[in-house]
């Protein structure tokens, strides 16, 4: 008989680690617990700008699950580590998430009291000062100094040349040499942070790793799977990816009302994972809180930002995904299963940001009669004023509530008579260059109609911003392991 | 007797749903059928090839699509279709979120009624999208 772990099925059959002690020994339960036992993994935030108050409800949530209790916060997009690079430049105190304080606020005090571990990329480019700052609000809270295990590693530029990393073959295909390097830091993956969780502490912080890894480490930690055991590393990842994201696993960025309702999207739960030692696991929920979680969220979270579902590759292991199957366990649960794995890359891959000159973005609105035929005679003035002024490059055309994210700023052909002539409409250009100058003419040129344009032109807004380019590279492992480290704060 | 089920000429968001995920100049579009009965119907019909069409206007290269049976979903790989990436692109996307509902609004093909979820605005048959 398969004992299962989940409650529902728990019922069906009756029998629960509790009851079972009246039927076999103490070391059979002891067995039968560690094989039952389940680690809860709640996902607090997807990206640097998520709900500061998603976590309440999880906190409150993961401190009635019993087993081991983690809140992940994934915060670091690719080029976030750049950015936090530089700020740390400047302030050897900066460069990490500024939004650190926004997270931790609201549940400070209830991760201490009930133990709940932190693990989270907010430290970026700057973990140490992250730590700090953390233990500066506890210290405000009067609470005790939280124990603080910092990783380190995948910063490339602390231990690789600048010509190596610049040098190297992208996957992109694009010449990085002779451009300058803004940042360059290598993914590390669940192993790197079961490393920092087995020096027991209260919260880890990572700079770069997989975001998958921010849950495949605390369950390599837990369970104690094998480095090998590739079945049960590659769930773990899938687990990770699925709560990476937060509520869009949850019902968020899924609604499309009267085709796809989602109920009380403005207080949507973020997401809890509840894994078994056997690599499966249910993706749940808090109680009281928006949201769904059925077959069709898990399976949109499941794909997105996957290429090939049978080699979905990250630095533990290589997953497929194609044997997985989802089932209902309850309401707002869904059980995944099925997931595989083979031996891991050899290989890691790493982001390198140069610099990438300054992007211009420009707008104004035509409305009413004939404003279609405006709006496209004001962006035809300016790209002629651009290719007088002698820029030769590209400038995209967008007119928003025409044509623009959906067709590449193309007017549709044979769709010209299919536009409202009268409708409300943005012109939008944009471009990228070198030079802050050139960005900036293209916003200056726009301005310009205000009085120098077509008829009644209004709403003026534009931006020039400095651009990090990217690219990837692959590394050997053997490169990396040795300058993966782990530092801990205690107090 | 044969069973000839009703058609009508429709979007594939009538019968699946998908979300769109972007790495480098690489965009993914998912296509999740609502009912898994809807998933040979899709299979036999939405291949690469035509959604590559559907995205050549954004410089899509080439088009790879996986197909996931057993959760009544497919993935396409779409290649150079983000204007060089998130870092790059002068769209106001710059990471192509949008772009899943190309394949949803713009694959339009004769669709058996019966695949359509129960409670879905196109079941009524005098369901019509404004200028559709």
């Amino acid at each position: 008989m398969e004992l299962s772990v989940y409650p529902n099925q728990q019922l069906l059959t009756g029998l629960t680690a509790q009851n079972l002690h009246v039927l076999i020994d103490p070391m059979t339960i002891e067995k039968i617990k560690s094989m039952s036992k389940r680690v809860f993994i709640a996902g607090g935030a997807g990206f640097s700008g998520d709900r500061f108050d998603a976590a309440v409800p999880l906190v409150t949530h993961l401190a009635n699950c019993d087993g081991p209790r983690y809140l992940i916060f994934e915060v670091l997009a690719e080029r976030t580590i750049a950015l936090a690079q530089a700020a740390k430049t400047m302030d050897p105190q900066a460069g990490y998430s500024p939004y650190l304080e926004a997270y931790l606020r609201p549940v400070i005090e209830q991760i201490e009291k009930h133990n709940i571990k932190i693990v989270s990329n907010m430290g970026a480019a700057n973990p140490l000062a992250a730590a700090k700052h953390i233990n500066r609000l506890a210290d405000e809270f009067g609470l005790p100094p939280f124990k603080i295990a910092v990783l380190s590693g995948d910063d490339l530029s602390a231990y690789l040349d600048e010509q190596t990393l610049l040098g190297a073959p992208t996957m992109e295909g694009n010449r990085l040499a002779g451009r300058d390097l803004k940042a360059a830091n290598v993914y590390l993956g669940g192993d790197a942070v079961a490393k920092a969780l087995a020096m027991d502490v209260d919260i880890v912080l990572v700079g770069r790793t997989t975001d998958s890894a921010l849950v495949l480490g605390p369950l390599l930690h837990e369970f104690g799977w094998a480095d090998n055991d590739w079945d049960k590393l590659a769930a773990g990842t899938i687990c990770g990816h699925l709560l990476e994201c937060g509520a869009q696993v949850t019902g968020a960025y899924f609604a499309d009302p009267g085709f796809k309702d989602v109920p009380a999207l403005a207080e949507v739960g973020f997401p809890v994972a509840e894994v078994s030692k056997s690599g499966d696991f249910v993706i749940t929920k808090p109680e009281n809180t928006g949201g769904c979680v059925t077959t069709a969220t898990v399976t949109e979270q499941l794909l997105y930002e996957m290429h090939d579902p049978n080699n979905y590759i990250v630095p533990d292991v290589c997953v497929d995904v194609s044997g997985l199957y989802l089932t209902e366990d309850g309401v707002n649960r869904i059980l995944v299963k099925g997931i595989k794995g083979r031996p891991r890359p050899t290989q890691l891959k790493a982001t390198v940001c140069v610099d990438g000159g300054f992007m211009a973005e420009a707008e104004l609105s035509y409305a009413g009669m004939n404003s279609l035929a405006r709006a496209k005679l004001a962006a035809d003035i300016v790209l002629e004023r651009m290719k007088k002024s002698g820029f030769n490059g590209e400038i995209r055309r967008d007119i928003i509530g025409a044509f623009s994210v959906l067709d590449g700023g193309n007017e549709p052909v044979g769709q010209e008579n299919n536009l409202p002539f009268d409708g409300d409409y943005r012109v939008r250009l944009s471009l990228i260059s070198a030079e802050h100058e050139t960005a900036q003419r293209l916003c200056d040129e726009l301005q310009h109609l205000y009085c120098s344009g077509p008829a009644a032109g209004g709403g003026y807004r534009s931006s020039v911003t400095p651009q990090m380019a990217s690219a990837s590279i692959l590394l050997n492992r053997t490169l990396i392991e040795p300058h993966i480290a782990v530092e801990v704060i205690d107090g | 007797m044969t069973h000839l089920p009703e058609m009508r000429l429709l979007p594939l968001h009538a019968i699946a749903h998908g979300r769109a995920g972007d790495k480098g100049n690489v965009s993914n579009v998912s296509l999740v059928a609502y009912q898994p009965e809807a998933f040979p119907f899709l299979k036999n019909h939405v291949t690469a090839d035509k959604v590559h069409k559907l995205y050549t206007h954004l410089g899509a290269s080439g088009v790879i699509r996986y197909d996931l049976p057993l959760i009544s979903a497919f993935n396409f790989v779409i290649n150079d279709v983000l204007d060089g990436g998130v870092n790059a692109s002068r769209s106001i996307d710059r990471h192509g979120k949008t772009l899943s509902y190309i394949l949803l609004s713009r694959f339009i093909t004769d669709i058996p009624t019966e695949l359509i979820p129960e409670g879905s605005p196109y079941l009524d048959p005098n369901f019509c999208w404004q200028g559709f």
